[in-house]
């Protein structure tokens, strides 16, 4: 397990020192490239923003209230009897329909449990490991007018479920 | 659906302060967590402007499309119908690409184009072969490194932001192996029946 933590750590430093080289290497102005790319991350956070202000309220409305904890409570003697964490649920629900309702989420778990929690690392993996089904299959369809998707939705939302089960297992294995 | 589900995670939670009487905790919390969603957001440019930075010098370095010929014969032999030449195949793999490397914006206009050119391959209103492998590609993931992820991981403090990119591509890699075993039973299937 040492090993995944380690290529975790070491892939991000290797792989910008790589960039750099190769970039350096091609005689490219880096530096300028640089901050021409990260104009992009200053509009990509601030359109970010109305979501996570949207799905981060709605969902603390439902736990502050004692709801969530109540649904929680009453799912979760079957869930923990096949090794389902219950907090992560909401999530799973979730991230299939909508990719920024899901980071909401996400953020809401970190937030609640802590980013080095068990709960954190669960809900970190699988917001990072599938992408939303629903989103994509609207995009890419509407834009060149197919009306009749075929099998497609099924074969988007049984990767899912297997993309959320496998997360569950994997982090288990890794951090449990 | 989105929409139903967000509005239905408000109403239940008011409906149920209203019974339980924990309407301020939700009165508090309510103003709380827009404050708090509003500095979470500021406080991705950080990893955003970072990273994207990186990607973009990456990209002009000729990284990506380095990329992009390792994965051209195994891109191939999943796209059966698309002969090994055709344009379709350039897009579909600067959208593999760049989603696997968090760069989301970039990808959905090389996947729409992609599917632009499999409609000319098969000429109907009907979804291909090839475009449903395509999304099933696309919905299962195809993440190497988490940008957002590790950003909000870093806003909560985390002792160690990037621990879960390990986990995060080995489900990315079994979630998507399964995707292209279940396009392909279920293409299997739909001959069949014929």
């Amino acid at each position: 397990m040492g090993i995944i933590t380690s290529v975790s750590t070491w892939l991000i430093p290797c792989f910008i020192l790589f960039v750099l080289i190769v970039a350096t290497w091609k005689r490219l102005p880096t530096y300028e490239l640089f901050v021409e790319g990260g104009k992009e991350g200053v509009k990509m956070a601030f359109s970010l923003l109305p979501f996570l202000v949207g799905m981060i309220v709605a969902i603390s409305i439902l736990r502050s209230s004692g709801a969530l904890e109540a649904f929680i409570n009453l799912i979760s003697p079957i869930l923990l009897f096949v090794g389902i964490p219950p907090e992560i649920i909401p999530l799973a629900i979730v991230r299939p329909i909508s990719g920024t309702a899901a980071l909401g989420m996400t953020t809401e778990i970190i937030d609640n449990h802590g980013p080095d929690s068990f709960i954190g690392k669960l809900a970190s993996t699988m917001q990072g490991s599938t992408d939303t089904t629903l989103y994509i299959l609207t995009i890419y369809f509407g834009a060149v007018g197919i009306k009749k998707m075929g099998y497609a939705l099924k074969v988007g939302l049984l990767a899912d479920l297997i993309g959320i089960l496998a997360s569950i297992v994997i982090v288990t294995i890794i951090f449990g | 659906m989105v929409n139903i589900i967000w509005s239905l995670m408000a109403v239940i939670g008011i409906v149920y302060a209203m019974v339980n009487g924990t309407m301020e905790q939700v009165n508090k919390t309510l103003f709380e967590s827009a404050d708090e969603a509003v500095t979470l957001s500021i406080g991705l440019i950080s990893i955003l402007v970072f990273w994207l930075g990186i990607m973009k010098i990456a990209e002009k370095a000729g990284i990506l499309s380095m990329l992009a010929k390792i994965f051209r014969p195994l891109i191939i032999k999943l796209f059966p119908e698309i002969p090994a030449d055709h344009p379709a195949i350039g897009y579909i793999l600067s959208n593999i690409t760049a989603n696997l490397f968090g760069l989301g914006n970039a990808a959905t206009p090389m996947g729409i184009k992609a599917m632009e050119q499999m409609k000319k391959l098969s000429g109907s209103d009907k979804a291909s072969r090839s475009m449903i492998t395509f999304l099933a590609l696309n919905t299962s993931g195809l993440t190497i490194i988490p940008t957002t992820v590790i950003a909000i991981r870093m806003q909560y403090n985390s002792a160690s932001p990037t621990e879960i990119v390990g986990t995060t591509i080995i489900t990315t890699f079994i979630s998507t192996i399964s995707a292209i075993m279940i396009d392909r039973f279920l293409y299997y299937r739909s001959v069949w029946r014929k």
